[in-house]
């Protein structure tokens, strides 16, 4: 029960080493792929952890937005191309707005919550698509990302690049699940249910609200940046806009709140579901999604980790009654 | 005996209507007082106020000498005054473990503590030894939204008392118990408060329960202390009896000589 490496520990430093193998056999556009579904994974976790006390956003392109811009102007105007350095300042600057945000969001709740955070997402699209310094409808395109002294040069290049975006993305969900174990973390129901025993145990349920949106903000801000560097250029239309934060939505809604794994292993399915949909049926791909998120609301409303508390849970169940049996 | 509570000159208006009006008590350690009154007499009006819930129009209202009035809800809590609800408030779809659980780690942690893990062995330990305190473990690992009234009660006290409170007011901790049950509760209770050595306020509308657990009586009509007194000298008062408790409890009480069995008999 204690300690940082538990189950799930164990299982996402596996799928860091299982990415980090895989990459060696896997085709381009697949690591693409890959790439992607770590950035937006990323965000869908911030998402899962505002969720998890009953709130959803449906503007954390804001966040996104910030990250991958972050980046981007840090390149274009400083000429500083460290991947370190860029992706640390695109998780300070959207955590930090997501901190001063916090002060007048964690006064609202249920679908005022959900829009407010829409309204906010579309003014940093409409600030970003009007000002020339800031790229304008063109957007920015980004240099060869650099690692401290380590400057990579064609395939070396992206095999650096997911390298890095693995390893961090890991360090990332290790963080946010001993976050979510902690009495912080912890507080999701007691947020959800009952706000004013909360503040009779000696806690502000607005408090609360604000760490974990601020979090939200931060994870966030990682899938921008991570996303900047992979498709090397950031525009306002796939960075900021409102389908964009539509797209975190249906990723959480297909992984659940189960794990802080399952995020990742949702937007995997996202992508390829999209990719692939995209390529077969270029007229209906659309249909496809909508079809696919029927899908899973009818028949896994809790979303794909449900099944894996489902097979959990009958392994226990089946344990319980062979030690029953032995008894008997 | 040192003071707990120190309440002076304690107003309340809602526009014309006054909840609270020249309320003055003291509260020394180790009492068990009861507060009694009819419905919209100020009984809750006045545990709101004292926990920080509602701000008094006017008055002063000092916890082991500290001036709290104008404190939030948890800063009081923090300080050792914490309360429990009339209607039990718990975090429904959680199992009694993990309520308490939840309750324990906000209690015993602060800041940048409450980033440590929650879920830890000597944590779990406490929980186990308030859960037999408390005689719900039974329920251990029971959602509190399936619990019978009496033990979703007794959660709620026991969740109030994590942090062994310097002074804990019930809000009628016997409501929607079922006749049979209610002494039992009560005892289970009290017997688990008076090893805590805490002070206690209970808001009452059982005569039976005042007179059994509590030494002292606070009886409030129309926003205002009509009667403080040690609770049998409260019960024979006789503004506590044309408002509060009602002629026929009176009359059965002080009739002749067998009346203070009959009046007790009858009604339990």
């Amino acid at each position: 029960m204690t300690g940082y490496m538990d189950r799930t520990g164990w299982a996402l430093t596996l799928g860091l080493v299982v990415l980090i193998v895989v990459n060696f056999f896997i085709p381009e556009w697949f690591r693409a792929i890959l790439l992607l579904s770590l950035a937006r994974g990323a965000v869908a976790l911030g998402l899962l952890v505002l969720w998890r006390c009953g709130l959803i956003s449906f503007g954390h392109a804001l966040f996104y937005g910030f990250g991958a811009y972050t980046v981007a102007l840090i390149v274009k105007y400083l000429g500083i191309t460290d991947a370190f350095f860029t992706v640390a300042c695109g998780v300070v600057v959207a955590g930090g707005f997501a901190w001063i945000l916090g002060f007048l969001l964690r006064r609202y709740r249920g679908i005022f919550f959900a829009l407010l955070n829409l309204a906010f997402s579309m003014i940093l699209y409409g600030v970003l698509a009007k000002l020339e310094s800031l790229g304008s409808t063109d957007g920015i395109s980004l240099e060869q990302t650099t690692y401290l002294w380590y400057a990579p040069e064609g395939a070396a290049n992206k095999t650096a690049l997911f390298f890095f975006a693995a390893i961090m993305t890991w360090g990332v969900a290790m963080a946010v699940h001993h976050y979510l174990r902690s009495t912080l973390g912890y507080m999701t129901t007691a947020v959800r249910e009952n706000e004013i025993r909360l503040e009779f145990l000696g806690y502000s349920a607005e408090r609360a609200i604000h760490v974990k949106y601020t979090i939200s903000g931060l994870v966030g801000g990682f899938g921008g940046a991570i996303a900047a560097m992979t498709i090397g250029h950031v525009d306002p239309d796939s960075m900021a806009y409102w389908p964009i934060s539509g797209d975190f939505v249906f990723i959480a809604i297909l992984s659940g709140t189960g794990n802080v794994g399952a995020p990742f292993i949702g937007a995997l399915i996202y992508e390829l579901i999209r990719t692939y949909a995209f390529e077969q049926f270029p007229g209906i791909w659309q249909l496809i999604m909508g079809g696919t998120l029927l899908i899973i609301i009818m028949f896994l409303p809790n979303g794909l980790w449900s099944l894996v508390d489902r097979w959990n849970k009958r392994r226990a169940d089946r344990n319980r009654l062979e030690a029953e049996r032995e008894e008997a | 005996m040192s003071v707990v509570l120190n309440v002076q000159g304690l107003e309340k208006s809602f526009g014309a209507v006054v909840a609270a009006h020249n309320i003055n008590v003291t509260i020394e350690q180790g009492e068990t007082v009861g507060v009694i009154g009819a419905n919209g007499a100020g009984k809750t009006t006045f545990v709101n106020m004292v926990t920080g819930y509602l701000p008094p129009t006017d008055g002063k209202i000092e916890f082991l000498g500290r001036d709290i009035r104008g404190r939030s809800v948890r800063q009081i809590t923090r300080l050792g005054l914490c309360r429990s609800f009339q209607v039990p408030q718990v975090f429904l779809s959680e199992s009694v473990f993990d309520n308490l659980m939840i309750s324990f780690g906000i209690a015993e942690r602060d800041g940048l503590g409450l980033l440590g893990a929650l879920m830890r062995g000597d944590r779990a330990d406490r929980v186990d030894r308030h859960l037999i305190r408390y005689q719900i473990a039974d329920y251990r690992n029971v959602a509190a939204s399936a619990l019978p009234q009496g033990v979703r009660k007794l959660l709620d006290i026991a969740m109030a008392t994590v942090r062994n409170p310097k002074l804990l007011m019930l809000d009628e901790p016997t409501s929607g118990i079922s006749v049979e049950e209610k002494f039992g509760i009560m005892d289970i209770l009290m017997q688990a408060l008076k090893e805590e050595e805490t002070t206690v306020l209970f808001i009452e509308h059982d005569m039976e329960i005042v007179e059994r657990y509590v030494s002292r009586v606070l009886a409030f009509s129309q926003g205002e202390i009509i009667c403080d007194a040690p609770t049998e000298q409260a019960m024979v008062d006789p503004l506590v009896q044309e408002f509060v408790i009602g002629k026929e409890y009176h009359r059965a009480r002080s009739g002749n000589g067998s009346g203070d069995e009959a009046g007790g008999g009858e009604a339990g």
